[in-house]
């Protein structure tokens, strides 16, 4: 689990986060969303320590990050894995090696152990086949998929992904929002994840928190978000009306089933998600 | 202006000290730097071996053309061109040569890691980027660089020696006589001297304007030119600086 408590982050006169608390719970997509420049990238980017928070906590599973020195921050990175936008993945080795590296530098064990450790994590992802072959020489969906074998290779506690869906077409953005989705459960990663994709909102947001301008202004479920009033929330959402309907098509099958009931009851929260602050 | 410069001095200072802290994993380390000595090493030779040969055949014609005097012996051409190759040519030619193919290559390499995030991902995994992408760099630059300039020196005086003969200027007895003639160990030290010091700002200053590259490729290009353009202005200083206090 990590708590956020009341961080802020500026550069120079521009506050960007103003203060912005949450919980991302463990076992469970955490969804952050919101419009560009809304703050998201920032505040996984503080989240994961690349940019120092000016103010506020940052506490992973009841360790303070924030106060940390860089020694015990590298025992805590070495718990989290991290999906970047752009798969991040180093040109110049072959998809084998990139999975290999973490395990290369941190990893006990022989070669033999592994090379059966990344074998195990590529068949995972659906690669094996690809491990001989460079980034350059496969596809946006297939680097994300490197991506995420790399990120949990060493059994992380914590998995961050940026805007893993951006630029791959529907299909492919949906089978890599199944993966974390079950590498979350089965790993009972605390995922925290950055996104636009509203389909993995509804899909895959076990918990989703909304930022508007620096601040956040939405907390709830997938199943809370379709029956939100946030006025502000429902015109990012369900821009499209399309997506007005497909919302309308949801809250009926929701209620009809009374699974949203149950898990309200449940949970012991509002109607709707809690609004802000 | 001086606040920039202030600024940029600062932040490089804070790049070397970041450098040193106990390595992840040494096997990792060792790997890497063995990678950049072969990348500036191997990958330079070619390059060095070309402007050598000619920078040491211009150098004998050069001096032929000059010391038209019949007093002068013939053999005082090869001594002037082993000096002249040893002190100067030698070191700080191939240097400004080795901050442009070398320079460009690391401030592009670790430019291109910056704006992909490849250096972010190594962040996260609790790897200490600058220890681990930027010192062996520059440890291997030290190391390589010195031994190009020495083959340069070498490879400078037989190309002399070669373009002497062919054009019928000096013979290669006269030449290897002017070679042994007053020859001074400490200009070998002077040139080793030179070359470590520019190894260093070669590389340290390339990796500094790579590592901190912000945007895209057009800013991968701008980091490249600008570091191989203060590297050398830095050579060219240095060597004056160090001809001035070491001779």
């Amino acid at each position: 689990m990590i708590e956020l408590q009341d961080i802020k982050k500026g550069f120079g006169d521009k506050e960007i986060l103003k203060g912005v608390s949450a919980v991302m719970e463990s076992g469970k997509v955490n969804l952050i969303i919101g419009a560009s420049g809304s703050g998201k990238t920032v505040m996984m980017k503080c989240i994961v320590g690349l940019i120092e928070v000016d103010a506020g906590k940052i506490i992973y599973d009841g360790k303070d990050f924030t106060s940390m020195d860089t020694h015990e921050r590298k025992a805590i990175r070495q718990e989290i894995g991290m999906l970047f936008q752009g798969s991040a993945l180093f040109d110049s080795m072959t998809v084998e090696q990139n999975v290999m590296f973490p395990l290369d530098m941190f990893g006990k064990g022989s070669y033999r152990e592994k090379k059966k450790r990344v074998a195990e994590c590529l068949e995972r992802v659906n690669l094996k086949d690809a491990a001989k072959k460079f980034p350059a020489e496969i596809s946006g969906g297939m680097k994300k998929r490197v991506g995420i074998a790399r990120a949990i290779v060493l059994n992380p506690k914590y998995l961050f992904c940026d805007e893993p869906n951006s630029g791959l077409d529907p299909q492919t953005s949906l089978l890599i929002d199944q993966l974390i989705k079950e590498l979350t459960v089965e790993y009972n990663i605390t995922t925290v994840m950055n996104t636009h994709d509203m389909n993995t909102v509804m899909e895959s947001g076990d918990h989703i928190v909304y930022m508007y301008q620096g601040q956040k202004q939405w907390e709830g479920s997938n199943k809370e978000i379709v029956f939100s009033d946030d006025q502000l929330l429902n015109d990012f959402i369900f821009a499209s009306e399309f997506l007005r309907e497909a919302k309308e098509m949801r809250q009926h099958e929701l209620f009809s089933s009374g699974k949203w009931k149950e898990d309200l009851k449940n949970k012991g929260g509002n109607e709707g998600g809690n609004d802000k602050k | 202006m001086e606040f920039r410069f202030f600024y940029h001095f600062g932040n490089y200072l804070l790049m070397l000290k970041g450098m040193f802290s106990r390595p992840e994993n040494m096997k990792m380390y060792w790997k890497q730097f063995m990678q950049q000595c072969v990348d500036i090493g191997v990958g330079s030779f070619g390059i060095v071996f070309i402007i050598s040969l000619f920078m040491g055949g211009v150098t004998t014609l050069q001096t032929a053309y000059q010391l038209v005097n019949p007093i002068i012996p013939k053999s005082t051409i090869a001594q002037v061109v082993r000096d002249t190759i040893i002190l100067e040519f030698a070191p700080t030619l191939t240097s400004i040569v080795l901050a442009g193919v070398v320079g460009s290559k690391i401030a592009s390499e670790l430019g291109n890691m910056r704006v992909s995030e490849q250096i972010d991902a190594l962040e996260i995994m609790g790897i200490n980027t600058k220890g681990y992408l930027i010192l062996p760099k520059i440890m291997a630059a030290v190391l390589m660089i010195p031994v190009l300039v020495m083959i340069a020196g070498f490879l400078g005086v037989w190309g002399g020696k070669e373009a002497g003969v062919l054009s019928g200027i000096i013979s290669p007895d006269e030449f290897i006589q002017g070679l042994r003639q007053d020859f001074k160990a400490y200009n070998v030290f002077f040139a080793l001297a030179k070359s470590y010091t520019f190894g260093f700002i070669i590389s340290s200053v390339s990796a500094y304007y790579g590592y901190n590259v912000r945007g895209g490729a057009l800013e991968i290009g701008k980091a490249s030119t600008t570091a191989v353009v203060v590297s050398c202005v830095l050579v060219l200083f240095m060597d004056y600086a160090l001809t001035a206090i070491l001779l």
